[in-house]
């Protein structure tokens, strides 16, 4: 079966503070795939760019060189506007920090994404209600970001995530600030979101454990792929009868 | 629909924050309130000098003889003993009954009413132990059409009664009731004697009119004087100036006629006609319009001035808002660059800022409104006019604070729209 695909990095180089004496480029020629409802997960040491790939991957930023195509889109073409669009319906964040707004509850902030997209106010309500529902938040949509404790937050954030109906979910470290047994959680949504609604999800994290829970793990290091090897996914799935 | 979230998300973030958002205001509320307060002052001076001048007569020219400024009296006066002391002023210099019959010949068309009134004095009115305080005055025919006096018994005027000089007067009601008792039947036909400074005049009651007791003199008690009217030529037979000539006229014109313009030409008639040779006195006229709109337009500058130092509160309060959203927005950082990565185009951040701002200045400027509407009203009272709104002012003040909150917001919103999303998402 021929396998489509949802990114397609080749050659990108990312350097910073061009021109001057103290430019360094941080990213030195990547080159991956990823393919629609794929789990996969980059990892990598604290300054091995994976931050800075994670931004390239997310439309936050532009390569210095190399093509990147997200979901059919040359991102090298796209003006800022189609930028902040490609963002706002085909990518899903899910912060590390969850980012929600403060002073802005639960549903309101599931709603956001789908405010800029231009959608009306019943159906965005809905549509947030359902998301909610599904990870699990319901009873506590009304609830502001500062009365949910980490996890709520997070399963809020997923929700967000998933809004306008991503192409793919780009996670940062999103059990970093958790304790493991909510970070248990937090993995079963995404395996549930992959498993059951084909959702393609990049995981981007340092934990070597974490990345053995996905398909494929690409291993950055220095700006470089280091290699790409299969996840334990298929077996933990196999083993606990999903 | 963006805007009415913007609204909502403002109106959610000043209710977060109460003290800082009325702090905030503060400057736009003072600055607004005080623009108010000034406009609605000078407007119920406006308006009330408008009606007391309009009262005595939009259409009315003045024509008075005065003394001539001579070139040489304005630029050496100081240097010349005696050049101020001109002559008193001579039989030969005041207007005459044949000046006025020329003039209404050639221009009668124009004027509707030619007013002469000549005064006898302030008296009392007593008989036994019954008194009333009256102003006698006699008035020509033109006059009395001119008062137009709501007669409530007997007759005004007959040509007979100027004719003759005949000593017929009209009272009003109020000096019936203090005479008569109040019986009016009893009063017409009767003679009453008035002591003006020592002189008895005595006249026969022929009409009894209303008494209008204006507003702006204190409520009518039993010693409120009222006029007493007597025929033109009565007063003057009474004074022994028959035959003297007039310090003033006041020629009340035809609708048709623009008086200001009319001013100059009557001015110029009696001037040429009569007082090219006299070295001393000329003729000036004056119209009611001018006069009314010289004082509507003082007023109104004074006013703006007042206004725009007034305004100088409102730039501050301007500045305020600015400083306000640039620490709001430093604050929101994060949240900028969240909104960023869901997809908010720069524009929808900008929109999102500047709704922020125009929000708390229209806040502002309704309670400064309110504010200045009873300050103002409150003022204007105190000063004794009657309070009016100036609406012309209220439709500037909200204008202006939404002015105010773009002018002020654009720069903190356009800053917020530009940062970076990657440096916004990590900032801390």
């Amino acid at each position: 079966m021929a396998e489509e695909l949802m990114l397609d990095l080749r050659n990108i180089h990312k350097s910073f503070f061009i021109g001057t004496p103290n430019e360094f480029e941080v990213l030195h020629g990547i080159n991956f795939t990823v393919n629609k409802g794929e789990f996969v997960s980059i990892v990598g040491q604290s300054g091995s760019g994976k931050s800075t790939l994670m931004n390239i991957i997310g439309a936050l930023d532009r390569p210095t060189e190399g093509e990147y195509t997200l979901d059919g889109v040359d991102i090298e073409k796209a003006k800022d506007h189609e930028l902040s669009a490609l963002r706002n319906k085909k990518i899903g964040f899910v912060f590390q920090t969850y980012n929600l707004i403060a002073r802005t509850n639960a549903l309101k902030n599931v709603e956001l994404p789908m405010m800029y997209a231009g959608m009306s106010r019943g159906e965005r309500t809905d549509r947030a209600r359902m998301l909610l529902e599904q990870v699990g938040m319901k009873d506590r949509m009304h609830h502001n970001p500062d009365e949910l404790s980490g996890g709520q937050k997070q399963r809020v954030a997923i929700a967000r995530a998933m809004a306008n109906d991503p192409a793919i979910i780009l996670a940062d470290e999103p059990t970093g600030a958790l304790d493991s047994a909510t970070g248990r959680l937090i993995m079963d949504i995404f395996h549930k979101l992959h498993e059951e609604q084909g959702k393609t999800i990049v995981l981007i994290t340092h934990s070597p454990e974490l990345s053995q829970e996905t398909e494929r793990i690409i291993t950055l290091k220095d700006g470089t792929i280091m290699g790409e090897t299969a996840g334990n996914w298929p077996a933990i799935k196999a083993k606990e009868g999903m | 629909m963006l805007i009415t979230e913007n609204i909502l998300l403002a109106l959610a973030g000043l209710k977060s924050n109460i003290m800082r958002s009325l702090l905030t205001m503060l400057g736009i509320i003072i600055g607004i309130a005080s623009v108010i307060a000034i406009m609605t002052v000078g407007n119920s001076i406006t308006v009330m000098v408008n009606t007391q001048m309009q009262e005595m007569g939009a259409n009315n020219l003045t024509v008075g003889v005065s003394a001539k400024s001579t070139s040489e009296e304005s630029t050496t006066s100081g240097l010349h003993f005696g050049a101020g002391n001109r002559r008193e002023m001579d039989t030969e210099d005041y207007l005459t009954d044949e000046m006025l019959d020329s003039f209404l010949q050639e221009y009668g068309d124009n004027i509707k009413y030619t007013l002469l009134s000549s005064s006898v004095g302030s008296g009392t009115a007593m008989d036994g132990d019954l008194y009333a305080y009256v102003n006698i005055t006699g008035y020509n025919e033109d006059y009395m059409d001119y008062t137009d006096l709501t007669l409530l018994a007997g007759r005004s005027f007959i040509e007979k009664d100027y004719e003759n000089a005949q000593k017929v007067c009209i009272v009003s009601d109020y000096f019936v009731n203090n005479m008569f008792d109040g019986d009016t039947s009893a009063a017409l036909g009767s003679s009453i004697e008035v002591n003006v400074s020592g002189k008895y005049y005595t006249y026969y009651i022929v009409g009894v009119y209303e008494y209008e007791n204006d507003s702006y003199s204190s409520s009518s008690t039993e010693d409120t004087t009222t006029d007493l009217y007597i025929p033109y030529d009565t007063a003057r037979a009474q004074l022994h100036t028959e035959n003297d000539g007039y310090e003033s006229i006041t020629l009340v014109t035809t609708i048709d006629t623009d008086s200001e313009a009319f001013a100059d030409t009557v001015e110029n008639y009696f001037n040429v006609k009569y007082y090219s040779n006299n070295e001393d006195y000329e003729v000036t006229v004056t119209s009611m319009a001018s006069m009314i709109e010289s004082m509507t337009t003082m007023i109104s500058t004074i006013e703006l001035a007042l206004a725009i130092i007034a305004g100088i509160s409102l730039v501050v309060g301007g500045i305020g808002v600015m400083n306000i959203m640039l620490v709001s927005i430093t604050e929101r950082t994060k949240e900028i660059g969240t909104r960023k990565a869901l997809g908010a185009t720069n524009g929808s951040i900008r929109l999102q800022f500047i709704t922020e701002s125009v929000v708390i200045c229209i806040m502002g400027g309704f309670i400064g409104i309110i504010l200045g509407i009873v300050l103002g009203a409150v003022a204007a009272t105190y000063m004794g006019y009657s309070a009016s709104v100036s609406v012309v002012a209220i439709v500037v003040a909200v204008a202006f604070s939404m002015g105010i909150g773009v002018f002020f917001g654009y720069y903190p919103a356009n800053k917020a729209a530009k940062l970076n999303p990657i440096d916004a998402l990590r900032y801390e």
